[in-house]
This record gives structure tokens, sequence and C-alpha cells, in this order.
């Protein structure tokens, strides 16, 4: 059994080292129903979970998880108000939040941080914040022992890719194709190359997202990567109604998708 | 000398950065070498400079303006860029950027628009050298501005609307910058402001350092010496980084002036927003606010990094002042000097004429940023 308190990196390697496959569904906090999706998709065989908390001006994403947002800032729901759910949430897979650099610069990095740290939250992912400039918070987080999972892009130079993967911990965040989050009909064929690419130059786990959003498409980038991160597909869910229910049964479907490549 | 190179990774004091998703890193890296490559080639500066001659119009000339300075009590000089090719001095940035992209062999330019004065300039640009251009502008602000709408698509560019957020220039800059994420390969984000990631804040500034270099000869064989007070108006802060770069080394005294429903630098709070810190209207989360001008130029709730910097370090000053008093100064220099100024540059007149007394007697040169014929439906609602 995994634990929530273990880290991201070290529950993803052992199940890779089982020979399996790594599934990280992103569920967008404080939209309604969001603890309980969290549950559903932990149950369904979630490997570890990313939470997203709103920020007003989301460049990484697309439609879906930008109405999502909306829809939470609406309501006036807090970061703070999200991290408190979360501490209290009985749940045993290791989480991630998604958040943009302003939300954790407006905390302040240490007090950030040290929330994460108290909601039992293991790492951070910050799209918007490159290698280039993640050193002040990198080294914060490390010191509450968050780890900073970090992107390889589809147009990450072979210079800058080693030294990426080498930073991030947790995993590599292998982004599939050009463009933002969101659903797409077909795997565009950046997925496999840049999970290859990445998987030539580290050990750490390697997993695709943006563009994945079916267990057809899982499990072909799969096949190149230790796994994959499924967000607006999940989103889209919600956003129907569907609600924890509706997102457990789509989670099953990945988690078999998965364990039968 | 103050208004050099930023630091390697585009700091201005402490503001500016590269705080955009990895995906960009490569492009904003490349982008930052064909500069410094293009600036420092006499090819490059020479083709720039004979398409801000031939084809822009400049030199833009200065105005002295007797009866607004008899009306003021204080001496009123203008930098026409309003007489610029396309209305403003947005025109100076673009074809810059415009013959740029095309020495880095780019094919399509996206751009985000808040008066549709930066959109127009894009998309005329992009007719100019054959290229493809889309420009993202606000819902808000397609209604606002729609004689720019109507002069984008007769110029050939693609207008798309912005529809999420407060769906004014902030949200048109997010659309663009998603847009660019995916795009990146063939596209030139072509950046409307001295805002945004590395290098674009110095470089937007470069491209706009003409106005400030022949203000500053001008004002010398005008005046033989340089003005007391150099103001402008600041959205992103592109036109007073212009001006203001021709003065900063003298005693000049530098004001900007925002709206104040937008006003950055007093109202704001360091943040990271558009890929770079500075000062930016937010809450005690970190979420941006929504700025509220009458400009849909202005109607931004950051401001260009180095302008952040050069209010910590008090070599500038920002003023704010209210849509009422932009209102009159519309009319006040239509009026006196028959000159229809943008909403924008009407900012600056509007703080001049509000403090007039504190500036009896002073020369005041007023970058007068673009023309007012976009905003004349805008305005004939307002006045009735
Ligand atoms: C005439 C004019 N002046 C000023 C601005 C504001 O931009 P900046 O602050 O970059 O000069 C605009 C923007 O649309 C404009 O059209």
């Amino acid at each position: 059994m995994m634990s929530r308190h273990e880290g991201i990196e070290a529950a993803l390697t052992k199940k890779i080292q089982q020979g399996g496959k790594c599934l990280v569904p992103y569920i967008t906090g404080g939209f309604s129903g969001y603890l309980e999706t969290i549950s559903a998709a932990a149950d369904a065989g979630a490997d570890a979970i990313e939470i997203g908390i709103p920020f007003s001006d989301p460049v990484m994403d697309g439609p879906t998880i930008q109405m999502a947002n909306d829809v939470v800032l609406s309501k006036g729901i807090t970061p703070e108000r999200i991290l408190n759910d979360i501490a209290s949430l009985e749940i045993d897979v290791p989480l991630a939040i998604m958040t943009y650099y302003n939300v954790v610069y407006r905390y302040g990095l240490e007090r950030f941080a040290a929330e994460l740290k108290e909601s039992a939250i293991s790492g951070a992912i910050l799209p918007d914040l490159p290698l280039l400039e993640a050193k002040p918070w990198m080294d914060t987080a490390a010191k509450s022992s968050i780890e900073t999972i970090l992107f390889a892009a589809p147009t990450t130079t072979d210079e800058q890719l080693p030294e990426i993967c080498e930073n991030s911990s947790g995993f590599v965040y292998a982004v599939g194709l050009l463009g933002v989050t969101g659903a797409r009909e077909e795997l565009a064929s950046s997925a496999q190359v840049i999970a290859r690419r990445c998987k030539e130059v580290t050990d750490k786990p390697v997993l695709v997202g943006v563009g994945i959003g079916t267990p057809k498409q899982a499990q072909e980038v799969a096949k190149v990567s230790d796994g994959c991160i499924v967000g607006s597909a999940i989103v889209q869910r919600l956003l129907d109604g569907g609600g924890a229910e509706s997102v457990g049964e789509f989670v099953t479907e990945l988690r078999t998708a998965l364990d039968t490549i | 000398m103050a208004m050099n190179e930023p630091t390697e990774l585009g700091r201005f004091g402490k503001f500016g950065g590269m705080f955009i998703p990895e995906t960009l890193i490569p492009a904003c890296q490349e982008l930052e070498i064909a500069f410094k490559q293009a600036w420092s080639s006499t090819d490059f500066r020479k083709e720039l400079d004979d398409l801000l001659h031939d084809y822009a119009g400049r030199p833009s000339p200065i105005t002295r303006c007797d009866r607004l300075s008899e009306e003021l009590g204080c001496q009123v000089i203008l930098k026409r860029e309003d007489l610029n090719h396309t209305g403003s001095h947005k025109i100076n940035n673009v074809l810059g950027q415009a013959l740029l992209a095309k020495r880095m062999g780019k094919t399509r330019l996206v751009a985000e628009t808040g008066a549709g004065q930066h959109g127009v300039a894009t998309a005329t640009a992009a007719a100019l050298f054959g290229m493809e251009c889309v420009v993202y502008m606000g819902e808000v602000d397609i209604e606002r501005q729609a004689l720019n709408v109507f002069r984008m698509r007769l110029l050939g560019a693609e207008v798309r609307p912005a529809v999420s957020g407060s769906r004014t220039l902030k949200d048109a800059i997010n659309e663009a910058m998603r847009d660019w994420v995916a795009t990146v390969e063939d596209s030139h984000y072509c950046l409307g402001s001295v805002m945004g990631p590395h290098p674009y804040p110095w470089m937007v500034r470069e491209f706009h350092r003409v106005i400030g270099a022949e203000a500053y000869s001008q004002c010398m064989d005008v005046l033989d010496r340089v003005p007391d007070v150099v103001t402008a108006c600041v959205g992103g802060g592109s036109n007073a980084i212009g001006i203001f770069s021709g003065f900063v080394d003298t005693e000049a005294e530098l004001v900007g002036v925002e709206p104040a429903g937008g006003a950055a630098i007093e109202r704001g709070i360091p943040g990271v927003v558009h890929g770079s810190l500075s000062y930016i209207l937010q809450d005690e989360w970190g979420q941006v606010l929504e700025a509220e001008s009458i400009s849909a130029g202005l109607d931004y709730p950051g401001i260009g990094p180095e302008h952040a910097h050069l209010a910590d370090i008090g070599r500038a000053r920002y003023e704010k002042v209210t849509d009422a008093e932009v209102i009159e100064a519309f009319q006040l220099l239509s009026r006196t000097e028959g000159i229809i100024p943008a909403l924008e540059p009407a900012h600056a007149l509007a703080w001049m004429s509000r403090d007039r007394e504190s500036l009896s007697g002073k020369t005041v040169l007023l970058n007068l940023s673009g023309r007012g014929d976009k905003d004349a439906m805008q305005m004939m609602e307002v006045l009735g």
C-alpha cells in the first residue's frame, strides 16, 4: 500500500519497479465535490493526485480547466481554504498541488512551503516557473521536503533537458504537445518523442501530461513513458456534473488501460 | 547611466524575469540572441531606420502649444507620436519586431491589443511583410474600439475575442500567450508594451528609444535645453519608457500617469504575472484584480518592470487621474490646439491640468502617444 507521506518520487518509483505504470489524475481544488472526487480517484487506483489551486490568469491552461477555475474563483474560494480542506482529507496516496507562481509568491515562499507540509502535500507543480527562475522556490521547498516537479517541453533543447530532469523531484513532467492543457482527439506524435528523450537522460519517473484524455491515449504514451497525467478529461466530467462517481469510473478505465500494456 | 541592459535574467533592479512555461524558454532565449545580433547590425538598423522614415513617417515633430500653455500656465510641448502611420507610437516597436521576426524565419505574428492600436500596427506590419497575423482582443474592447477591429480585419488580420476573465487587455495577453505556446515554432509573439518575459521589456524599450532620442535633440534645437518635466501615460509603459529614455540621464523630472482604476505603482503589490515580476493589482491571495479605465489601452492591472524599478529608485514618479479628468483633458486639447488626442495620452494632460499650480512657469514635454480618431465613437456616447 502506498502512503501519502512517503513522497511522490518514492511512491512512483516503487510502482515502476514493480513493473507498473503511474497514473496521476488532476482535479480542480475548490470545485464542488472535489474532496469526494479526490478520494474516488485514489480508490480507483491513482498513484498520486494533482490538485489545482485556481489562479486568475492561468496561461498554461486551456478552456476546460479555465472554466473550472472561474467557477471556483467566482465563489470566493481561497487557496488557504483548499489547503485546509486537503489537510483534513483522509487519503493514502501522495498529493501535489498545481498552481501559478504568483499564488506562491504572494503567500511568501517559506510560508507556502510550510503550509504544504502541514497539509501533507508532497509536491508542487508551477507551470510558469521554469528552471531558470525556480532556484529560490526549490531551495525553500527542499527545506520543507517539498518536491518540485519540473516541466520538460517538446521545445526544450538537448542541452537543457538533462538539467531539468536532474533538478526535478517527484517526477519529470513531460509536456505531451506544443500547447496548453486540454483533451485532444489524437495523441500527439510529440508525446512519445518527449517521453523517450527524457527517459534517455534520467532515471526519475517520466510522466507525460497535456493532451492525454482517453484510456487509449494513456496506454499509447505509457508504452514509452512511466505513466501519464490526465487533467482536462477529468475536469470536464466535473463540469458536466458527473461528480466523484463519474470521475471514479473514468479513473478505473484509465487504470485498467495502463495495467494492460 | 540609467536604462542600461537588464541583467542576464532580465532584471531591472529586482523586477523583470522570465516567468513563463518551459515550452517558451527556448523561444525567448532565441529571441534575445536574435535581437542582440540585429541591434548591433548596421544592416538591420538601416533597414529599420528606412522603414521608420519612409513608411511610418518619422521623425515625428514636436509642437509648441501656445493656447494650451496660456490656459495651464506652463509651457507645453507635445511629441507628436499621433502623427505616425497607424496613429500611435506602437508602430515603432512593431516594425522592429516584425523585421526581427522575418529575420528569424517566422511566418506568423501573434499579438494582443487593448485599444486596438497595437493590433492595428501589428496587422499593418504583417500586411507589409506578407505575414499571417492573429490579434487577440478582449470582448469588452472589441465593443468599445469597433473602428480598430474593422481596420485590423481590413488589413488582413484575424481578430479573435478573449472571452475569459475581465475580457480586456489582461485576458487578451493570456490568450496570446496560450496561442504562442502552441505555435512557437513558426510564430513570433509581437508583444505590444514594455512588459512580459525577458527580452521583451528591454527589446521593446530599445525600439521606442527613437521617441526619446528625437525629442531630446528637438528640445535642444528649440529650447536649447531639456524641459523641466517629461510626462507620458502608462499602461504597460512603452510610450513612456520611450520618451523617458531620452531624458533619464538629464535633470528633467519624469512623470508617468496611470488611470486611477489601474494605478499599479500606487496600489499594486509586487507579483508575477505575464512573465515578469512587477507591481500588479492583486488581492491578498495573489489573484490579479481587474483594472478599470475608460481607456482600453491603459486598462491593465500591471506595469512594465522597468517602470517599477524607476519608481523604486525614485528616478520617475507616477501619478493617477480619474476618468472624469481624462474626459475634460480630451476636450481641452481638442479645443485649444486643434489636436484630438487618444484617451491614453489625455491621461498625461489630465494630470498636468490638475497639477497646473505646481507646474507653473515650467516647460513640460508631453508624449502625445496617439490620436483620438479611435475614441471618437466612444466619446460621442460619453459626451452625448
Ligand atoms: C495611444 C496609446 N497610448 C498609450 C497606450 C498604452 O501603452 P503603453 O503604456 O505601452 O504606451 C496605448 C495602448 O493601446 C495607446 O494606444
